[in-house]
């Protein structure tokens, strides 16, 4: 079974916003490289001319009537910030400019 | 810097446009759409991602977005889907942007431009639809020393067609006009307001240069942050510049995003710290993929109005206006309806024409108006304009009307009668003050008869005067010739 390297774990882990340490990655090296393992598994069958599955259900086309409906209290939405200003969410500034 | 798109290099542009469309409710929740709000009151926990929440796809929003393809004359995809794109920032409340990847619901269109009088036909690569990000705000004095960033997620999930072109564009001038015919576009469709000032509509440019001749394309920048058709121009005119005069002095344009600054008009490289963007795009497992048939698709596109390139030819041909009037009428679906409205109903179309170019089209834009935002209607023009046909105010007097009709929808006859503009055409009266203007003023007789014409003008002043204005132009010269010829000695 195939190990991730740790270049390919570390470079996961930024695209998730994680911070692991040296036992972590080693762990998810392995536990990552069971699951795309497991995933594989599919080439061993033929699938010459199967479409590829957009979606599991089957289903096509669910779709709503374009119509407004009530929208959520504002105090009810901002009481999940950490940090609000005037009604806005409040977050560390996130322009960076060269 | 100076634009060197000399002889010696050739200039590629293409374009990315986000266009919101004009629903009611947000793309895939009921909240309200629409410009502005108080922050954070148009939000559920559909747009805010909520865990547990579940998106369903508006319908009219899927009919604008293959309205737009079909107005673009794409291709309407039979089968198409939703993905996820993948990154974290603030405006994102999902972390994700639910979009189109792989299979996009319009692709291999084309716009036809006209710039610099060459006809140009623009490649439309795809059109797909997704949804909008919030807004964010930064406080402080400037982007860059603001210690927070505010977000307000009303714009979260007001849905958006992305439009890209093919690499086609070969000038700034023509991304500007291609932009402007866009716009038209897609308000004469009817699925959006563009209205960039409010950011409905947005451009971001891919531009390269190469030496003319040359087979392969030259490195890309993309240019961003560019808030009026004139800044992508401008923005683009600097960049392909830097890019020229860069690879002239022997470097290399570097594959960077590159942000506009308006007010300094230079172009300035993002820091880039991170690796290439990694958006890991997989099928959007919340939303089921859309199946079209032709039926449905040709409905839509008997739907669609008469689109602007239609309609200039159509009011050029039908009301026998040149092709410049038929351009300007067409600037917008407003203009154009109002045109047609007042010239239906007025046996001079080109009369009609040139008062909405002129006095219609000068106030809009010294009070930086809309149309729809003053009361003035086609009737309130064609009711002035036959006061003009008939004699009974003057030309001058007319656009002094219109101004007072354009702040307040009174009828032309109404304000004419208030302010006692009526012109005096009876001739008798005429003739009398003409005598006593020539009476009052032998110097400027004794000067006309000596052969200075120009004397002419102070006794038109001195009857002017005395009437206050109201004397028709014409007559006034005639009386005053015919009296001036019987007196010659």
């Amino acid at each position: 079974m195939q190990k991730l390297s740790s270049e390919q774990v570390a470079h996961v882990a930024r695209l998730a916003r994680l911070a692991l340490n040296e036992t972590e990655q080693e762990r998810f090296a392995v536990q990552l490289g069971q699951i795309l393992a497991y995933a594989e598994k599919i080439r061993e069958l033929d699938l010459e001319g199967v479409e590829p599955t957009a979606h599991v259900l089957g289903l096509t086309n669910v779709t709503r009537r374009d119509e407004v409906r009530a929208s959520l209290d504002r105090d009810e939405v901002l009481r999940n910030g950490p940090e609000v200003e005037n009604g806005y969410f409040r977050v560390p500034r996130v322009v960076e400019e060269a | 810097m100076e634009v060197e798109n000399g002889p010696g290099w050739e200039i590629v542009i293409g374009l990315e446009i986000h266009v919101e469309l004009l629903t009611r409710s947000k793309v895939f929740c009921s909240c309200a759409t629409g410009f502005g709000g108080e922050p954070n009151t148009r939000v559920c926990p559909v747009c805010l991602g909520l865990p547990g929440s579940l998106p369903v796809l508006n319908a009219k929003a899927l009919e604008y977005a293959v309205k737009t393809g079909l107005a673009l004359n794409c291709e309407i995809a039979s089968f198409s889907k939703f993905d996820r794109k993948n990154y974290f920032y603030p405006d994102l409340p999902k972390a994700y942007q639910i979009s189109q990847y792989d299979l996009p619901l319009c692709r291999h269109g084309y716009l036809e431009i006209e710039a610099g009088g060459v006809r140009r036909r623009i490649g439309i690569t795809r059109v797909h639809l997704e949804e909008e990000t919030g807004k964010s705000l930064h406080a402080g004095t400037s982007i860059v020393d603001s210690p927070f960033t505010l977000l307000d997620y009303n714009r979260a999930g007001i849905p958006l067609v992305e439009i890209v072109t093919e690499p086609d564009i070969r000038s700034p001038e023509e991304a500007r006009v291609f932009l402007e015919e866009l716009k038209r576009v897609v308000e004469f469709a009817g699925v959006s307001d563009v209205k960039m000032e409010e950011g409905s509509l947005r451009c971001d440019a891919n531009i390269s240069v190469r030496p003319r001749g040359a087979s392969r394309l030259g490195t890309k920048t993309e240019v961003k942050n560019m808030n009026s058709f004139r800044a992508v121009q401008r923005a683009l005119e600097y960049e392909a510049a830097r890019q020229i005069a860069t690879l002239r002095a022997g470097g290399r344009v570097v594959q960077e995003t590159r942000h506009w600054d308006d007010a300094a008009g230079v172009t300035r490289g993002m820091r880039s710290k991170e690796q290439a963007q990694d958006y890991r795009y997989f099928p959007e497992p919340d939303l089921v993929p859309i199946v079209l048939s032709p039926e449905q698709i040709e409905q839509w596109r008997r739907e669609l109005p008469e689109l602007p390139a239609a309609r200039r030819e159509r009011l050029a041909r039908e009301y026998g206006l040149p092709a410049y009037d038929a351009a300007i009428l067409t600037a917008s679906k407003k203009l154009a309806d109002f045109f047609e409205e007042a010239a239906r109903a007025f046996p001079d179309p080109k009369m009609v024409s040139n008062w909405v170019m002129g006095e219609l089209l000068r106030l809009l834009k010294a009070e930086n108006k809309e149309l729809d935002q003053v009361p003035l209607q086609p009737s309130d023009l064609v009711g002035l304009l036959s006061l003009v046909r008939d004699g009974v105010i003057s030309g001058a007097t007319a656009k002094e009307v219109f101004e007072e009709m354009f702040h307040t929808g009174d009828p032309a006859a109404s304000i004419v009668d208030r302010r006692g503009l009526r012109q005096i055409s009876d001739e008798g009266a005429l003739r009398e003050i003409v005598r006593r203007a020539m009476a009052a003023n032998p110097d400027a007789v004794q000067s006309y008869r000596q052969g200075k014409e120009k004397a002419l003008g102070a006794l038109v002043g001195a009857v002017m005067k005395e009437t206050r204005g109201k004397a028709n132009p014409q007559l006034v010269n005639r009386l005053l010739l015919e009296a001036l010829r019987e007196a010659k000695p």
